[in-house]
């Protein structure tokens, strides 16, 4: 048997923004159950490093592969407001090519809003049906985006548990954070202005 | 990838119909402009039948171009067209879906009701099957124009301003062959060059679209 493969991947990585350099010479790897947090102040980097691991941006220089699939929750929340809690995450599920709805509504107790229009949330209701995307499908690499927005404490918790679980299945997690999620990273990866 | 596609179209559709925005908006828009043209023109009924097949299509375009900007905005403002582009399904055939979606809720259902509310205008009934021969293709066409120009706009603040500078010269070959299918109908050539020239503007519009809306959204993603 060779040696395990990373899920995540990046080699020399650099990205431009609006003609400046936002990072370079980036390398690192996420292999079975690691957790990397991405620090620094705004406009380091960090989402735009998740958004070009994403496939939403334009590497300057290196490469990254990611293996077994990916989610990314980003700053906004995509949803609709016309439609219902339900609805919203069946048109993901259907979109990703299948997913459990039920159990992404009862990862964040969702489930008694199920029939509400999004329109009818809160904004931190609207987070974690944002991020209860999560539950619908396996898959190995989440990129995460200021993922405790607007969380109160008992979402904090649910999304804990949903790390925590991702991670013990053998899948791996790069969030950028301010807060605590309260799941020691393996590794704190420090973005700065250059 | 059949399952997503589908699933697109439907949730555009629905959120037409719950919102409100597209056809109801279409639609009110072509009822004041059909009660306005005869005060407009004067209550001459020759004027109004000779008139009455070029304004139809002109409401027809000037409705479609109301939606335009309602294509891909949305979806690129709230997160939704980010994560579209990282599913599965090629950002061509989301873009193709979103086109389809647009076509079903808007240009279709315009393109059959302005010939029947062309009868205001006193429009000869003879040409009501020749306006909607050539109106269903020309609504093809109209939708995948606009799906162009809806995500070339998509990020842009007031992409509303540049819409109509970016649709008009798109639109102008197809309300030229549009309302000469009306006026060749009572000629020995009869409508169906222009007939024939209007689905093969839809056909190329229906193959370029895909890829031109889905680069111009990259553009915005880079």
């Amino acid at each position: 048997m060779g040696p395990e493969l990373p899920l995540l991947c990046v080699e020399n990585l650099a990205c431009e923004r609006a003609g400046r350099r936002l990072l370079s010479n980036l390398s690192f790897e996420l292999h079975s159950g690691d957790f990397f947090d991405l620090r620094g102040a705004n406009g380091a980097g960090k989402s735009s490093l998740l958004r070009l691991l994403a496939g939403l941006g334009e590497k300057a220089e290196g490469d990254f592969t990611i293996r077994e699939g990916f989610h990314y929750v980003g700053h906004q929340d995509s949803l609709k407001a016309v439609l219902t809690v339900r609805e919203n995450l069946t048109f993901w599920a259907d979109v990703q090519g299948g997913g459990n709805v039920d159990k992404a509504l009862i990862a964040f107790s969702l489930k008694p809003l199920a029939d509400e229009r999004a329109a009818l949330l809160s904004q931190g209701q609207k987070r974690r049906l944002a991020l209860s995307r999560l539950a619908l499908q396996s898959r190995g690499v989440w990129l995460l985006d200021e993922p405790t927005v607007g969380l109160d404490t008992q979402s904090l918790q649910q999304l804990r548990d949903l790390i925590a679980g991702h991670l013990n299945s053998g899948n791996v997690l790069l969030a950028a954070t301010h807060a605590d999620l309260g799941i020691a990273p393996r590794q704190t990866i420090m973005l700065g202005k250059p | 990838m059949r399952r997503a596609f589908v699933s697109i179209i439907k949730r555009d559709v629905a959120l037409a119909l719950r919102q409100g925005g597209g056809l109801g908006a279409a639609v009110s828009f072509i009822m004041a402009f059909l009660v306005l043209v005869p005060l407009a023109l004067g209550p001459d009924q020759n004027t109004l039948q000779r008139f009455a097949p070029g304004l139809m299509w002109l409401a027809l375009l000037l409705a479609v171009m109301l939606t335009t900007e309602r294509i891909f905005q949305q979806d690129y403002e709230d997160g939704t067209m980010d994560l579209l582009a990282t599913v599965e399904l090629p950002l061509e055939l989301v873009c193709l879906a979103k086109a389809l979606a647009h076509l079903v809720t808007v240009s279709l259902p315009m393109a059959i009701i302005a010939p029947v509310l062309g009868i205001l205008l006193n429009l000869e009934a003879t040409l009501l099957p020749v306006l909607l021969a050539s109106m269903i293709p020309g609504a093809l066409a109209l939708s995948m124009i606009a799906a162009i120009v809806g995500a070339v706009t998509a990020g842009l603040r007031r992409g509303a301003l540049i819409v109509p500078l970016l649709v008009l010269p798109l639109y102008v070959p197809i309300i030229i062959f549009g309302v000469s299918a009306a006026t060749s109908a009572l000629t020995p050539a009869g409508a169906m060059p222009s007939v024939l020239v209007l689905t093969g503007i839809a056909l190329i519009t229906l193959v370029i679209q895909p890829w031109a809306s889905a680069a111009a959204l990259r553009a915005y993603f880079r």
